[in-house]
């Protein structure tokens, strides 16, 4: 699967999407790949704040649990509350499966998270 | 399915079986009252509106008809008592009978914890025998024999190191968790109210000292760490993991559910070690799985003592045993009496029975079998860690990846030659995990027998993975979908969706 070029990517297999002040945060292909079937999603509440590089939320697949990790810091706006009946979609479309939205804290943190093309070879090293 | 491999189990008797309500018929029972001696009241009128008028809808069923309910049940399952049950991290070890008989003599299963100290004096003895022994293993300088389990023992472990920092003026923030260590710990360290920080393994799979270095300042109040890591590998730097610790005034508890490699040839109290907890359900022999129970004491260092679940059990200067409750520093109780004192009776009954050259040859044997099986599956599986080895050993599913075979695939298959499968897809550092442990239970014949399924299973992945990919196939129930077991579980039977 490509993975968007318009997207941002954290070294934890986050993605990002920035549309003016609002990020949007999913997992990328590589990382539901790793997991296998994801079977619970668990997600803040609207108002939680996000930290740079602290957890802020989990997901389970058959194999583990694994910690999300927000690529930027922010204040939660939006929960994509289908995932809770329908976790099988960011298996099946991980980079449409959003999982929340935030206003961002602090534009400037964007700049540190890795483009398409260096996440591909961060990953191509980490296989 | 070819079965000329398949030397151990053969096609045995499995009945289907449906649920207990399915068997019920009306008016079936398995007992009968003797004829009312006392006058008979009138339950309408003393219940008033609180009369239930229908029926509660319980199975009826005979006596025959539960006995064999229960015993069909039973044939579906896998005990370590049928053959090896080689879940790595798990030490599923046979749990000798000799423990069974001691902890049934009438004064020991009878024994209340509300009855009074002086006619408890054995019970007492036996808590001050297993906790004396249990500090000599471990080198270490006090324990508690509380904790229900090894989770709940590290919880304590973490709730002694919180009050230990809080008495020194600052319960600091984090505590550093290595990526070779039980899923267990972090989960630990953040109900005890830490933030976790990964500290990432060298490529020998031990800590990375620099690493370790650099993340340690006055935030950090301690390390936890599996050693043996679940990798079976064996982390000799842990003398100097202490000394960074200790320099900047953190704490190093060892996750001790791997000490079955360790009894009666390292102490953790030798090596700088803080606090750590035992699994008697693993190491000591006592029942493990199916809900146990299990027991998790937690030994400390001098320093860490005040801090100790209460009450202790403390001698009296008439030589007779006492329960002190007058701590002012502990962290209070964490279970409710004295933790699951049938267990602590089965742990103290293993380790008279072995002694200390019989401990020492059990933590022998059990690295030898694992060893054994190391270097007799070498080559037909991968090995991504070729650092020596102890209790366990995990291999990787890469070899058998190329036809498109997953490690819980091969476990699976497993099941087939009649073993409980290994631990899949864990550690994480491993991708694609086949973890296993024999522990010094298995015999030479059976660590055979297991090798050879596991050969034989390498072959199959090459001439019919599809057989692989399919199975078991021996089983009741061929291949579970766990996934939608997992999304869409069916937690409850109704009456009504008959």
């Amino acid at each position: 699967m490509a993975y968007p070029p318009e997207f941002k990517y954290t070294k934890e297999h986050e993605w990002l999407a920035v549309d003016g002040a609002t990020g949007t945060i999913g997992i990328t292909d590589y990382a539901q790949n790793s997991l296998g079937d994801i079977v619970f999603v668990e997600l803040p509440k609207v108002g939680a704040q996000l930290v740079a590089g602290k957890t802020f939320g989990t997901v389970e697949s058959v194999k583990a649990v694994s910690d999300l990790f927000a690529p930027a810091s922010g204040t939660v706006t939006e929960v994509n509350d289908g995932l809770t009946t329908s976790p099988e979609k960011v298996n099946s479309d991980p980079h449409s499966a959003w999982m929340v939205k935030i206003t961002l804290a602090n534009p400037a943190e964007v700049d540190a998270l890795l483009s398409a093309a260096d996440y591909e070879k961060f990953i191509a090293d980490e296989q | 399915m070819s079965n000329e491999n398949i030397r151990k189990v053969t096609t045995h008797i499995s009945q289907n079986e449906g649920l207990i309500f399915e068997h019920s018929s009306p008016g079936k029972k398995a007992y009968r009252l003797a004829e009312l001696d006392v006058p008979e009241i009138d339950a309408s009128a003393e219940l008033g509106a609180a009369l239930r008028t229908e029926s509660a809808a319980l199975p009826e069923v005979s006596e025959p008809e539960i006995i064999r309910h229960f015993t069909r049940l039973s044939t579906w399952n896998y005990a370590v008592d049928h053959g090896m049950y080689p879940l790595g991290s798990c030490t599923m070890k046979y749990n000798p009978r000799v423990n069974e008989v001691v902890s049934r003599l009438d004064g020991l299963a009878g024994a209340h914890p509300y009855q009074p100290e002086q006619i408890s004096q054995g019970v007492l003895r036996i808590m001050k025998a297993l906790a004396d022994q249990l500090i000599e293993i471990t080198g270490m300088d006090a324990i508690t024999l509380q904790p229900a389990a090894g989770a709940h023992g590290e919880l304590t472990g973490i709730l002694l190191m919180r009050a230990f920092l809080e008495s020194q003026g600052n319960a600091r923030k984090k505590i550093l968790i290595p990526d070779s260590a039980h899923g267990t710990n972090p989960a630990t360290a953040a109900m005890a109210g830490y933030e976790v920080e990964n500290l990432r393994s060298n490529e020998d799979g031990m800590v990375d000292l620099a690493a370790l270095e650099a993340q340690m300042n006055e935030d950090v109040a301690g390390l936890m760490l599996t050693n043996p890591n679940t990798l079976g590998i064996f982390d000799e730097q842990i003398a100097q993991i202490a000394e960074i610790l200790h320099r900047k005034g953190g704490l190093l508890y060892m996750d001790g559910a791997n000490m079955n490699a360790l009894v009666a040839k390292a102490r953790p109290g030798d090596f700088g070690v803080d606090m750590m907890h035992l699994n008697l359900h693993k190491t000591f022999s006592t029942p493990h799985g199916g809900g146990g129970p299990g027991s998790g004491p937690v030994a400390c260092t001098k320093h860490l003592e005040p801090f100790l679940p209460k009450p202790v059990v403390v001698e009296t200067d008439e030589g007779t045993l006492r329960l002190d409750y007058d701590r002012p520093q502990s962290i209070g109780r964490v279970r409710a009496f004295y933790g699951n004192f049938g267990m602590l009776i089965r742990a103290l009954a293993y380790i008279m029975a072995n002694g200390p050259d019989g401990l020492r040859q059990t933590t022998e044997d059990a690295v030898l079998n694992a060893n054994y099986l190391r270097k007799k599956l070498e080559g037909t599986f991968d090995l991504p860690y070729s650092t020596p080895t102890m209790h366990e050993v995990v291999f990787s599913d890469k070899l058998q990846s190329k036809s498109g075979l997953k490690t819980g695939d091969i476990a699976k298959r497993l099941i087939d030659y009649g073993f409980h499968p290994y631990t899949v897809s864990f550690p994480m550092v491993v991708h694609g995990a086949l973890m296993i442990e024999p522990t010094e239970s298995e015999p030479l014949e059976e660590l055979d027998l297991f090798v050879d399924a596991m050969k034989s299973i390498a072959q199959e992945a090459i001439d019919s993975p599809d057989l692989i990919k399919n199975a078991p196939h021996s089983t009741r129930l061929s291949r579970l979908d766990e996934t939608a077991a997992a999304r869409k579980p069916v937690l409850r039977w109704k009456l009504e969706s008959k």
